[in-house]
């Protein structure tokens, strides 16, 4: 079926079954593989994009639910508060394996944009979703706590964080 | 895996690699080097050089714009391969951080073996840093040396009046400067000498430092995986396991799979059936439709409970001596106090957050593999014979993996020849990716197996330790692989017992037994092998001593280490950085451990509080001592990842079986440490000149030990299984 998808602003389409989760229409059908696969079952959340800014699960959001929202993967986060998030993970040496990192920067951001400030109880709430196996948990933690101080204290020019 | 044979680092045979393979690097003719075939980097695979390069040795490459390419030998698997082995040659080149890239190297082990592995190529036993510590430095040595060559002969001045430094080439009399990428032509013409010197520790500008991580591309989602690989004309596979360790297909409806819109093909291969699609969900949901009639005859259908009952029974008995001293006989004798432990231990899947997969292309004249690939030449020549052709045939490209813990090491390489069998079944020459979903990489083994200990232990009366007895009883990891006949000695697999038969305490008769028991599950190495049960058994058992003899247990523990000064060490600077016996709130207690693996020495303090509904997991404090510390922040890293991934079988992780099924499946039910079950870590790095060891694996065994020591401490009871049986919150 035709679908017609909102996709880093801009409009994609693509002819895939109804049912197929937005995940495999992002990686298998429009090589957006930043975003991952890791349980399928909204456990793990590897596949953490966001639909009108809010954190959803794409391994098991049908993509068809998607049309007429604005989603954004982790290779179109260009707002000022993900910019914030990747550079405080590149200054902290957040990321092991990576696998992961796509959908916690993804909720982090998403977070963040919540909850300017976040404590550490909201972090607990908010990315608990979010499995990494290699437990780079102190990090991420550090890493929303500075990115938060980012975005107040910088300035954000077109190439990113200044 | 054991890290015992580490050949000291300076041996002969070490210079003389790294000499054949200076000169074998074309006599350092310069090469239009093109990219090595097929080489895919985890960053970009365009930038793989194209122009003309200066390639003085196998690992380093110098591009006319001065980007220093650096071969990794080893899986970057999150460990920090890339950096570290980066540091060690901008360290001796006096390269500038950014100028820096790492490469995955080809699979060939005549150029990229592991210098603690002999001829073979791969990672393990927390090696990556250790075995490439003298080598990549001396690549780097070299690399600078014929820099410095080449201008000064283009500068008509003499050698030791150049200096390098961050990145330029500096003559300081004429004021002339350069960069690396202006002596690409001329550097090839140079010849080296026998000894290249390297630097004193007095000159480190890298090493020691904290530097940027160099595994790029993982922020921005631009970093490849094996499961990212998009191929022209490749396809994707789905595979139904049996439900049951070692059934067989004996029959497939597969016509409701046939049916599924973008469905090529239904193959059977000796480890279950494939359903082969263009996409991962269209292979999914026909591999869920299925009907597949499996044989049984020769499955393993015993339970969890069950292997437990006959593993305890073969603890009462006496196992096979893995080590002995003195007489425990008369050391039981003289007690006057005999204390007694069993522990259990369940089954546990690595669980990496990438489900393991692997793309197999098999072509008229050879096969290309890409795979986050541990041990490339055992995974390399079991291709070679299952598809009849030489090793040399099968190009590895090994990419980041998400993820190993052990399990992409794999001595009988199952997912990847899976993947080829698969490859070859469908029949086509393109490329094939195997996708195992959460489920498959749950339910198809090769977990960390499950054991039994028995402990005993008989005090004097002041609580002095006459006597230890520990019976270890599990499968082996390395009985009936390739490895066997190395690592099996004596009927005693060293990975079981590794951590308790080298336990450092000063115990006069002491003794430890193995049995080993057959059961058909698959199993296999998990972060730290055999240190994952004993040093549990052992740590946990010593506290239950020191509170039978009435001592603290951190001066228990010092008082039988007299000869063990780096345990020691790292076990006083943990108590202390951690305020031990210093006055804690009345709901608040601490618990200690320290053991020592692969080489590295690690001792932890569990701070933990007690609320009405149960116990908080509040801090960690954790110090290493793994000799010189070349990346301080990745050692930082690895034991903060370590103890996470060590809590999760301390605190929640098991896999069951049930009449030989797997109960578990996904993350619902296969329990892992999440954000809010993560304590604070703080961790600490013994200053030391000692030569690098690992640091991926030794910080996962001791979290167990310190927490359970801490409830012991809170509650006055032992805990005799893993997953603790307390609640945390
Ligand atoms: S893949 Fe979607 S939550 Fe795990
Ligand atoms: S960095 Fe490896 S799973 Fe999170």
């Amino acid at each position: 079926m035709q679908l017609q998808l909102l996709i880093n602003q801009q409009q994609k389409n693509v002819d895939v079954e109804p049912d197929m989760p937005l995940l495999w229409v992002l990686r298998d059908h429009l090589g957006l593989t930043g975003t991952k696969y890791g349980c399928g079952m909204a456990q793990c959340g590897a596949c953490t994009v966001h639909l009108d800014g809010s954190p959803v699960r794409s391994c098991v959001l049908p993509a068809q639910a998607a049309v007429g929202k604005s989603i954004t993967t982790i290779e179109g986060l260009n707002s000022s508060t993900g910019k914030a998030v990747q550079k405080a993970w590149d200054d902290l040496n957040v990321v092991q394996c990576g696998f992961c990192q796509s959908g916690q920067i993804m909720a982090a951001a998403a977070l963040l944009e919540q909850k300017p400030n976040p404590t550490d109880a909201d972090i607990d709430n908010a990315m608990s979703g979010n499995i990494c196996r290699c437990a780079t948990y102190v990090r991420i933690r550090a890493g929303i706590h500075r990115a938060a101080t980012l975005r107040v204290n910088t300035t954000i020019s077109a190439e990113g964080l200044v | 895996m054991n890290a015992t044979d580490v050949m000291p680092l300076e041996s002969p045979a070490r210079r003389n690699f790294l000499r054949t393979s200076i000169q074998a690097g074309v006599g350092l003719t310069i090469a239009i080097t093109l990219p090595l075939p097929g080489c895919v980097t985890g960053r970009d695979t365009q930038t793989s050089a194209t122009a003309s390069e200066f390639a003085p040795n196998a690992f380093v490459r110098v591009a006319p714009d001065s980007t220093v390419t650096v071969m990794i030998k080893h899986l970057e698997m999150g460990q920090g391969a890339y950096t570290g082995l980066i540091t060690l040659v901008a360290e001796e080149m006096d390269a500038r951080w950014d100028q820096m890239v790492g490469e995955n190297a080809p699979a060939d082990a005549t150029k990229y073996n592991n210098l603690s592995w002999g001829k073979a190529q791969g990672v393990g036993g927390s090696s990556g840093l250790s075995n490439s510590y003298r080598q990549m430095r001396e690549a780097g040595a070299a690399a600078r040396y014929l820099l410095v060559s080449a201008a000064a002969e283009q500068w008509q001045v003499s050698r030791d009046s150049i200096r390098v430094q961050n990145g330029t080439i500096l003559h300081p009399p004429t004021g002339r400067n350069a960069e690396f990428g202006e002596f690409v032509m001329s550097a090839a013409r140079q010849s080296l000498p026998d000894n290249i010197p390297l630097k004193d520790s007095s000159q480190f500008v890298y090493i020691g430092k904290n530097v940027p991580r160099k595994d790029t591309g993982k922020t921005d989602g631009t970093a490849i995986f094996t499961q990212d690989m998009r191929l022209p004309d490749m396809v994707t596979a789905v595979i139904a396991h049996p439900p049951r360790f070692g059934a067989k297909v004996q029959q497939v409806n597969d016509s409701a799979a046939l049916n599924v819109p973008g469905v090529l093909a239904v193959v059977t291969v000796p480890s279950g059936v494939a359903v082969v699609a263009k996409d991962f969900w269209q292979a999914q949901k026909a591999r869920n439709l299925l009907q597949i009639q499996w044989d049984e005859s020769a499955a393993f259908s015993q339970s969890s409970e069950q292997l437990l009952q006959q593993y305890h029974a073969a603890a009462k008995q006496t196992g096979m001596v893995a080590a002995a001293r003195g007489d425990i006989g008369k050391g039981f004798a003289q007690a006057s106090k005999i204390i007694e432990a069993t522990y259990e231990f369940p089954y546990l899947a690595h669980a990496t957050l990438e489900p393991l997969n692997c793309v197999v292309h098999i072509r008229p004249d050879g096969v290309d593999v890409w795979n986050g690939c541990q041990m490339q030449s055992g995974d390399q020549d079991t291709l070679a014979k299952l598809l009849a052709v030489s090793p040399q045939s099968v190009n590895i490209h090994t990419l980041y993996a998400g993820g190993s813990f052990g399990r992409r090491a794999n001595p009988v390489a199952d997912y990847v020849v899976e993947t080829a069998q698969i490859a070859k079944a469908y029949g086509k020459p393109v490329p094939v990716k195997l996708q195992w979903t959460r489920e498959n990489d749950t339910r198809a083994g090769y977990y960390r197996p499950l054991y039994v200990h028995r402990l005993k232990a008989g005090l004097d009366k002041a609580g002095n330790i006459l006597a230890w007895q520990h019976h270890i009883v599990g499968q082996s990891i390395l009985k009936g692989t390739p490895f066997e006949s190395m690592m099996v000695k004596n009927g005693i697999d060293g990975s079981s017992v590794e951590g308790a038969s080298n336990l450092p305490y000063a115990i006069p008769n002491f003794q430890v037994e193995l049995t080993t028991m057959d059961a058909g599950v698959p199993v296999l190495w998990w972060r730290s092998v055999g240190s994952t049960h004993n040093a549990y058994a052992t740590e946990h058992f010593l506290d239950q001593l020191a509170r039978a003899a009435g001592k603290d247990p951190v001066q228990y523990r010092l008082g039988l280490l007299q000869g063990h000064p780096r345990h020691a060490a790292v076990l006083k600077l943990t108590a202390e950085k951690a305020g031990w016996g210093r006055p804690l709130p009345n709901d608040t207690v601490q618990g200690v451990a320290v053991h020592e693996s692969f080489h590295s020495y690690v001792a932890q303090v569990a701070q933990i509080k007690r609320q009405a509904d149960g116990f908080r997991l509040e801090k960690i404090v954790c110090a290493v001592d793994c000799g010189v510390a070349v990346n301080p922040d990745v050692i930082r890293a690895q034991m903060e990842g370590g103890i996470g991934y060590g809590l999760s079988p301390a605190l929640m992780s098991t896999i069951t079986l049930s009449n030989g099924s797997v109960v578990q499946s996904n993350f619902h039910d296969y329990q892992v440490v999440r954000m809010k079950d993560m304590p604070t870590v703080d961790v600490h790095i013994m200053p030391s000149v000692e030569p690098p060891t690992g640091v991926g694996e030794p910080g996962t065994p001791v979290i167990a030990p310190a927490v359970a020591n801490a409830l012991l401490a809170s509650t006055g009871k032992s805990y005799g299984k893993l997953p603790l049986a307390e609640t945390f919150i």
